[in-house]
């Protein structure tokens, strides 16, 4: 179901990813300012909304869940904020790099846009453990869900942090009045987030149709097998459609 | 800390080592993701082929088996959960 397309859209990412980092180093200027340096605000901050927006997509998903019951719901959240956090990781370090590079040191502490990223970040740091704690499935959905919904309200703080931002050092970049970018900056930017949205959104697919795979196999090897109460050894952070809450078993 | 509003742009050369090393980031990033998809993926080659012998081991037993007994319940299921039935 997942894998319905996966083919014609990964070939666009890569097309898309591919035609914007040629854009970056081929068409658009260099900045007045930071010079070459500033090319890294094409990776960073694309890569910042989508996991930003994944991280909401996650909460979103997560009301599905509690709305229907239907566990499908929790699988969508669990990848969309699993994905997230693979970028909040790139984020940061890329973050990192420029403002070394940027402002000489690798991390401001008085910087509120770094430090409200990182704290976001340390907090979707602890969903996957919190879901590891709980063993039955359906509770484990079930609080992962509330947590994604709270947690996905709080990431939009990240956002007025920069507008509510009295430095100027982070720079704006959406803002109402266009920004300071010129056409060709904000053409390439648009590229570039479009191409990491695809991105997300593939690998999202793929991780899907991955874990669809899997549970449809280990359903077929328990029809094979003739044991109905063969379930995978231990606990997972992982949501497991085919494994009943504890009190169905 | 007090930032400077407007540093000054760094040399091409050292500016290139940053900006390479923002993006090998991201290619990494993407490349570990692949790996532990592809662990993943032999991990569900290794699963299939697992049914692939369960599913033979069956078809074998039944084809053994008098008519009779194929058709009743438990029937392809491993001997020990057969007995259970």
């Amino acid at each position: 179901m997942y894998g319905k397309g996966l083919r014609a859209l990964s070939i666009a990412t890569v097309a898309t990813l591919v035609g914007a980092f040629a854009l970056v180093f081929f068409y658009a200027p260099n900045d007045a300012d930071q010079g070459f340096v500033q090319k890294i605000f094409y990776l960073h901050v694309p890569m910042a909304i989508v996991a930003l927006c994944g991280f909401v997509a996650g909460g979103v998903f997560a009301v599905g869940h509690l709305r229907t019951g239907d566990r499908r719901w929790d699988l969508r959240s669990y990848v969309a904020i699993h994905l997230s956090l693979v970028l909040a990781v790139g984020v940061l370090v890329t973050g990192s790099i420029w403002a070394r590079a940027s402002w000489g040191h690798w991390w401001v502490w008085d910087e509120p846009v770094l430090v409200s990223f990182l704290v976001v970040f340390l907090l979707y740091a602890c969903y996957q453990p919190l879901r590891f704690s709980i063993e039955d499935p359906e509770r484990q959905a079930r609080y992962a869900s509330v947590f994604a919904i709270v947690a996905g309200a709080f990431v939009p703080m990240n956002f007025v942090a920069v507008r509510l931002a009295e430095q100027f050092t982070h720079p704006r970049v959406l803002g109402t009045t266009g920004g300071s970018m010129p056409g060709s900056m904000r053409l390439v930017f648009l590229v570039a987030l479009l191409g990491m949205t695809l991105l997300f959104v593939t690998l999202w697919k793929f991780e899907m149709a991955h874990k669809h795979a899997t549970f449809q196999l280990r359903a077929l090897r328990r029809r094979l097998s003739g044991e109905d109460d063969l379930f995978p050894a231990g606990r997972s952070a992982a949501p497991r459609l085919d494994r009943p809450a504890v009190g169905d078993r | 800390m007090t930032l400077p509003l407007a540093a000054p742009a760094l040399p091409l050369d050292e500016a290139g080592d940053y900006v390479a090393g923002a993006y090998l980031v991201f290619l990494a990033l993407i490349l570990v993701y692949v790996a532990i998809m592809a662990v993943k993926l032999q991990r569900f080659e290794r699963d299939l082929t697992d049914l692939g012998a369960l599913l033979d081991e069956r078809d074998a037993r039944a084809a053994d088996a008098p008519a009779g007994d194929a058709a009743g319940p438990g029937a392809g299921a491993p001997p020990a959960a057969r007995e259970a039935v």
